[in-house]
């Protein structure tokens, strides 16, 4: 880390996405936020809710609509020691979906424990 | 309390960026400050200077700016968010070759991570958004 | 930890309220603003849930007042705020969450 985002202090940061992808441009910028933020030694952590599901979704072909394929990305969250990444199980299963369709590990939650989640944070940050 | 705002949506087309303008003002007026407004999305569209709203109708970017004025506020439009909606300012302008500015007074350009360093040194976060 | 969630969405258009209210911790508080003020109308479909929910529930009064709604009867429990209390509730709970 450089010094120049050394500032001194570090809070609990979640990045909420409830988004699909490629509807709309907020599940790429939210990415980038999470990338940017993990310059600054913090401690994050990143849900994905509700369509916020479909981000992490395997075999994403936006590249023949010329979208940039985002989803990539989200495998190299770890290399920015970003490795608290949370899923909830239902969001998954309303949508006929498992772990098993995700692109990268995660840890998957029940909605009853996504409040408490939420509660132990300093900065909540939902796109 | 230090509070660090962030604007989601552009003028008019959501109530987002009133809510987000209605809010700092009441904050600054009940004394607290305000650190930061950062507008990402479609929200850095707040600071273009082009905007010509009906005379009837708000102004929402001399709102913002004659805010900034009066309280000294610091209000930052992503670049990335920028750069795709064309929001240029003048070193924007001359590095990317464009042939016009159009950013408006009180607003300045700046990265995402100006967005991460005033939630760390806030005291609580508001983001207003559709 | 408590946490002012915030919902703009008329609950009638989109399911942010609901998606809010099934996982916002106990202790917590719901502020209603923009579209989402529709929610608390007495008599409407989301008012009881609302007053039912685990929640402080509060309502900005000037978006009521612009949809038509400055006099409508709400349920008791449902505050209304104006601006400076939406500002004092920012600062009276410990994180402030925007659902979109």
């Amino acid at each position: 880390m450089d010094d120049e985002n050394d500032i001194g202090v570090v809070k609990r940061f979640l990045y909420v996405n409830r988004r699909a992808p490629h509807g709309s441009i907020y599940a790429l910028e939210s990415l980038e936020t999470v990338l940017i933020g993990a310059a600054f030694d913090q401690d994050v952590s990143v849900l994905f809710v509700d369509d916020g599901v479909f981000q992490l979704k395997k075999d994403q072909q936006p590249d023949a609509l010329g979208m940039k394929n985002f989803s990539k990305t989200f495998r190299a969250l770890e290399m920015y020691d970003v490795e608290k990444i949370y899923v909830e199980d239902e969001s998954l299963s309303e949508r006929g979906l498992s772990v098993d369709d995700l692109l990268i590990d995660v840890e998957s939650l029940p909605r009853n424990k996504i409040g408490a989640l939420m509660d132990a944070q300093d900065v909540v940050l939902s796109f | 309390m230090k509070i660090a705002v962030v604007v989601n949506e552009g003028p008019y087309q959501h109530q987002a960026a009133d809510s987000a303008w209605h809010f700092v003002s009441a904050a600054l007026a009940r004394g607290h400050e305000i650190n930061r407004v950062f507008f990402y999305h479609d929200g850095v569209n707040n600071g273009s200077r082009l905007t010509t709203p009906p005379q009837d109708d708000r102004h929402i970017q001399q709102r913002w700016s004659e805010l900034a004025r009066q309280h000294n506020l610091d209000l930052v439009l992503c670049v990335a968010a920028c750069q795709r909606r064309g929001l240029v300012d003048a070193d924007e302008k001359k590095r990317h070759g464009k042939d016009a500015d159009n950013i408006a007074d009180g607003f300045r350009i700046s990265g995402l991570g100006q967005l991460i360093e005033a939630s760390v040194e806030a005291d609580r976060v508001v983001s207003f958004g559709d | 930890m408590a946490t002012l969630n915030i919902v703009n969405k008329s609950p009638f258009e989109k399911h942010t309220l609901s998606q809010c209210l099934s996982r916002a911790a106990p202790g917590g508080a719901i502020l209603l603003i923009e579209d989402a003020v529709c929610a608390v109308i007495k008599g409407g479909a989301y008012a009881e849930q609302l007053v039912t929910g685990q929640q402080k529930v509060y309502v900005l009064e000037p978006d009521l007042a612009a949809r038509g709604f400055a006099d409508a009867a709400l349920p008791d429990s449902i505050n209304r705020v104006d601006y400076n209390g939406f500002v004092d509730l920012v600062t009276q709970y410990d994180l402030v969450h925007s659902w979109f």
